[in-house]
């Protein structure tokens, strides 16, 4: 690594290239791109959370003016189902059920907003106004919506007769039995994880091009992941070759893992583009969002825990509902399984547990990854009844939680639920948060908040996360259908530029600042020299693209190793040039130069004589200077911190305001302090959004009643407060992967919740309020003081 | 939305004229315009009320305040008038959704529509304003009869709504943390006919707690309602709150409203 101090490399907080074009609102989204000859596409949706289709008539909305053609399921009899990416094996070895995921309704629906026909026309106008004209005789059944109820409801799928996907489980039940047998004292706690409408502030649009001449189509996507797609449709979906496919996602508004997937939608516009011969575009407004975007959460679970008479954990023991929804979605299995309940230990020496996750098909839309994903619900059960523990056992709940840390001197370390963690200092973290939170001073705040009438609370979360699913044979043997790895190109141009094209994808992140950097740090390139291509399967390798906070561990780790290829090459080159072995060519600050000499070739002038060899030694040098790499990581990464929350209730209102938050991070080496601040600014937004304001109802009859911002409820930046990040600070570096890095994308989402939730508890705790579920909204908070106060 | 015809007069005459069985009257629109959007409503034109000078301004004369039907909440909220006459009037429409609604939505759109959690009706009935039609004048106590229902007949226009400035008057709301709509709003106004206690948000629409203004009349503080209960029955259930949750926050809302008229 280069070490020479570079205003724009690791560790520089650059200002985000991609933001001029942002913040002038030239980004180029899928909307806004505007094809020849183009068609809109109009979604025909279910109104009724589970029925059958008796029968549909098309014939007047075919016949009617503009339109161009009507699609139901009969069309599309040779398409494949929207495919699930990871298989999840039941206790008693039996698969989950994988039903048949339709493109479009066959037979019946399964929730609101499942969508049943559609109409393509030469206007979106004429399409709804067709649409209107589609007559479908549905046969309402009764729907499924609660869980624990699911298994003597009607059956969804026939596949799955008590509506159950799987009933998994990991770790030792046995152990576990044994050491609450023993345990000085049990906590047990029965908590909800609500579900959340993801909410992206750019809905999913999709446009498809199909070019007669090449037989290719083209298709644009809002999505995280454009090679994923191209697989799915491609793969699984059409049995179309895939170098007939082109998936581009250009600039993407958000995605927070809802635009993972393969949707309907995209197999829709591909498949009436083919058809007709012109471009099929299809946006969604915020209403279909609500109904056909995958929601994340949904967890319902019995967690106990047992401590011996020190206060050290020696039992865990979860027991959730998980709710994959009507359908299983891309990753829906993945969720409340590998990546929820192998994070059970979480930053604690606990050395049983077990967890039961038994996954629930609903009348409702289906659920898979949201920001986090798995893991804010893991780290919400364990750090709830920790501080439950705490309260219980009358310990301080910071010191309970310190007694119980896994020590610095123990890494790697292997936890009880299959993961090895190879680094890190909790006690570090806590003692940071701490400090900065003025932990020690709190009784006076709140001391003086009860003199005005307020209730105050503080209230304390760690969290680890494992980030970018690692390595390929682990993920393959627990399920996982494709790999964890991710794929870099470096290309340096003739006269010395650098193009990066990277398998990740940016929708947010800010890749093509934090790339650049990395690339201007370790070739010593200028870094408006370097351009990061990503986003288009045309013009990048194949890659997995971007969640689960993998982009910089697993995709910057790809750029590395491409460009130690680049180094390598370049040696040869300049060595080459200067009429020297390669051995004594070193290569630092940007240059090539014969070790203990002045004599060197910059980059530049190696790149230039690259593309005009005329007189390389072509059995032994090939022209160019262009390198791609796959990284398969060998583990995940697993940053780590310490939250701490403070918040303020007023007793008359049962209003919350959260008054202060701290967020301690390891997130290893930093690339980019100000965009990772932002990252936990926004993580920590979308989390105090859960536990304040966010939960997607549905109604008995299986209608979303939380349908639209009127009662659907986003956090805004009056909800929040100044936030006191401490992201700088690297306790321990990522210990496997070339750059140290452990990603930061999801961290802010995972553990405040639970901070959060906590300090509400804390701030009740004169009412003897033990628990509140989320979100804790004005009303539930007033609730649960007048229960305590009519129980004294 | 559906097609349909769009007309902007010039007069009150004219828009009167303009509308049909099945049009629309446009004000700011911010409740009209998601409708259509849903293609929820299916009016054949909307006449829009935008170009109605009779409709824009903001004046004080004679112990009256007279809003134009047209003015927007921002115009209100930002009024030197309105925060010299009846400050708590500019509180209010400081308050009504976001600045993007502030500055397209109108006082008259707003008392028109009649929704159960609007903002203004509470000032309307606690400050007994007197709203004016093209028509007729109607006291404000009288125009509110229901759910998103008014005494207007059809066709009829809000041209202007004057209120008799208070003695002294506060306004506070519990907002809908995803709407900012009110799920509770109280005004209490010291006025020249007595004390009045206007109540929006909570029931099917504005209405007057006449238990706390006989409290008040007495002694005008916060304690003076400390023991007056404003009962459940009959007021609004939904997923953000309850009857009886209402109930209680009226009550909080008055205290709070009568703290910020004593100032």
């Amino acid at each position: 690594m280069n070490h020479v101090a570079n205003p724009t490399g690791i560790g520089a907080s650059v200002k985000r290239v991609e933001d001029l074009r942002f913040v002038r609102g030239k980004g180029r989204y899928t909307d806004d791109i505007r094809l020849h000859g183009e068609t809109h596409a109009y979604i025909i949706r279910s109104p009724h959370a589970h029925a059958k289709i008796a029968k549909i008539d098309t014939s007047r909305a075919a016949a009617a003016a503009g339109v161009v053609m009507v699609i139901t399921a009969a069309d599309l009899a040779k398409l494949g189902g929207l495919p699930c990416g990871w298989l999840i094996h039941s206790k008693d070895g039996s698969p989950m059920k994988e039903p048949k995921h339709p493109v479009l309704a066959e037979g019946k629906v399964r929730h609101v907003g499942d969508s049943v026909a559609v109409v393509v026309a030469e206007t979106l106008a004429a399409a709804r106004d067709a649409a209107e004209l589609i007559e479908v005789d549905y046969e309402p059944l009764p729907a499924v919506i609660d869980m624990s109820k699911a298994a003597a409801g009607p059956a969804l799928h026939e596949a799955s007769p008590n509506n159950q996907c799987f009933d998994w489980h990991i770790g030792d039940e046995a152990a576990v039995k044994d050491a609450f047998a023993k345990a000085a004292h049990v906590t047990k706690l029965e908590l909800i994880n609500n579900r959340l409408a993801p909410n992206a502030i750019e809905p999913r649009a999709y446009i498809a091009d199909f070019i007669q001449a090449t037989g290719e189509t083209t298709l644009y996507t809002s999505n995280q992941n454009p090679h994923v797609i191209r697989l799915l449709a491609g793969a699984f979906v059409f049995q179309m070759p895939e170098h007939k496919l082109r998936v581009i996602a250009p600039d993407v508004g958000g995605g927070f893992g809802s635009k993972i997937y393969h949707y309907a939608e995209e197999a829709i516009v591909i498949w009436a583009a083919g058809q007709i011969g012109r471009p099929v575009r299809w946006t969604s407004d915020r209403s279909e969002a609500f109904i056909s975007d995958a929601q994340g959460r949904d967890h319902k679970t019995v967690v106990e825990l047992a401590l011996d008479k020190d206060g050290k954990f020696i039992g865990l023991r979860a027991d959730t509902l998980a709710n994959v929804g009507a359908y299983l979605s891309t990753f829906a299995s993945v969720v409340p399984t590998i990546l929820h309940a192998t994070l059970l230990a979480g930053n604690y020496t606990t050395p049983a547990i077990y967890c039961n996750v038994k996954a629930i098909f609903t009348n409702t839309v289906p659920v898979d990854a949201y920001r986090g994903a798995g893991r804010p619900e893991a780290t919400y059960l364990l750090e709830r009844v920790i501080d439950l523990a705490a309260i219980e056992t009358k310990r301080d709940p910071a010191e309970l939680r310190r007694i119980n840390f896994i020590a610095p001197s123990q890494f790697p370390y292997q936890t009880p639920v299959a993961l090895q963690y190879d680094t890190g200092n909790y006690g570090r973290t806590l003692d940071m948060a701490l400090a900065a939170a003025k932990y020690k001073d709190f009784p006076t705040r709140r001391a003086e908040a009860k003199a005005r009438g307020k209730l105050r609370g503080i209230g304390i979360a760690n969290y680890i996360e494992a980030c970018g699913i690692a390595p390929s044979a682990v993920a393959g043997a627990l399920g996982g259908r494709a790999g964890g790895y991710e794929s870099g190109a470096i290309r340096v141009n003739p006269t010395g530029s650098v193009t990066v094209m990277t398998g990740s994808h940016s929708h947010g992140q800010g890749h093509e600042t934090t790339f650049a950097q990395i690339v201007s740090d370790k070739l010593g390139i200028p870094f408006d020299q370097v351009d990061v291509v990503h986003g288009d399967t045309a013009r990048t390798p194949f890659g997995m693209g971007t969640y689960g906070s993998r982009s910089i561990a697993v995709g910057g780790s790809a750029l590395i190793k491409a460009m130690d290829k680049i180094i390598a090459k370049g040696k040869q080159i300049a060595a080459h040039l200067l009429e020297v072995s390669d051995q004594d060519v070193v290569f630092e600050n940007g240059a090539f130069t014969v070790a203990g000499t002045d004599r060197k070739k910059t980059i530049g002038e190696v790149a230039f004589q690259a593309y005009v060899p005329h007189n390389f030694p072509h059995d032994k040098l090939e022209p160019g200077l262009e390198e791609q790499a796959f990284y398969d990581p060998k583990n995940f990464t697993f940053p780590a911190g310490t939250y701490i929350c403070e918040v303020e209730i007023d007793p008359d209102t049962g209003v919350t305001k959260v008054v202060d938050f701290t967020a301690a991070d390891d997130f290893g080496r930093i690339i980019n302090p100000m965009i990772v601040e932002g990252q936990v600014q926004g993580g920590l937004a979308q989390g105090i959004g859960q536990a304040l304001l966010e939960h997607c109802i549905y109604g008995a009859d299986g209608q979303l009643l939380t349908g639209s911002f009127m009662d659907y409820a986003m956090p805004r930046a009056d909800d929040l407060p100044m936030f006191k990040i401490s992201t700088t600070d690297t306790p321990t570096p990522c210990t496997h992967n070339p750059l140290g890095v452990k990603g930061c994308g999801e961290a802010g989402a995972i553990g405040s919740p639970v901070a959060l939730i906590n300090a509400v508890v804390n701030a009740l705790s004169e009412f003897g309020v033990k628990h509140i579920d989320m979100p804790a909204t004005p009303q539930a908070v007033w609730r649960a003081i007048q229960t305590a106060k009519s129980k004294t | 939305m559906y097609e349909f015809d769009y007309t902007r007069p010039s007069s009150v005459a004219d828009a009167a004229k303009a509308r049909g069985d099945d049009s629309s009257y446009l004000a700011g629109g911010m409740t009209l315009l998601p409708t259509l959007k849903q293609r929820l409503a299916r009016p054949d034109k909307l006449v829009d009320l935008s170009g109605l000078a009779e409709l824009k301004g903001i004046s004080v004369a004679g112990g009256t305040l007279t809003i134009g039907a047209m003015t927007c909440h921002a115009d209100v909220a930002n009024s030197a008038d309105v925060k010299k006459a009846i400050p708590a009037l500019a509180v209010l429409a400081s308050g009504i959704g976001d600045p993007q609604v502030r500055n397209r939505g109108t006082i008259g759109g707003s008392i028109a529509n009649a929704d159960p959690s609007a903002d203004y009706p509470a000032a309307v009935v606690a400050l007994n304003a007197t709203i004016h039609t093209n028509k007729r004048q109607l006291a404000g106590e009288q125009f509110f009869k229901g759910l998103f229902e008014t005494a207007l007949e059809p066709g009829e226009i809000v041209v202007k709504v004057s209120f008799p400035i208070p003695k002294r008057a506060g306004y506070c709301k519990f907002p809908n943390p995803a709407s900012r709509y009110a799920v509770v709003g109280v005004m209490v106004a010291d006025t020249a006919s007595g004390v009045r206690v206007g109540v929006t948000g909570a029931g099917p629409c504005a209405f007057r707690a006449k238990d706390m203004e006989a409290a008040l009349a007495k002694n005008f503080s916060a304690d003076a309602i400390a023991n007056v209960a404003m009962p459940a029955k009959g007021l609004n259930t939904d997923l953000h709150a309850t009857a009886e949750y209402r109930a209680h926050l009226v009550g909080v809302m008055a205290k709070r409203a009568i703290a910020a008229a004593l100032g």
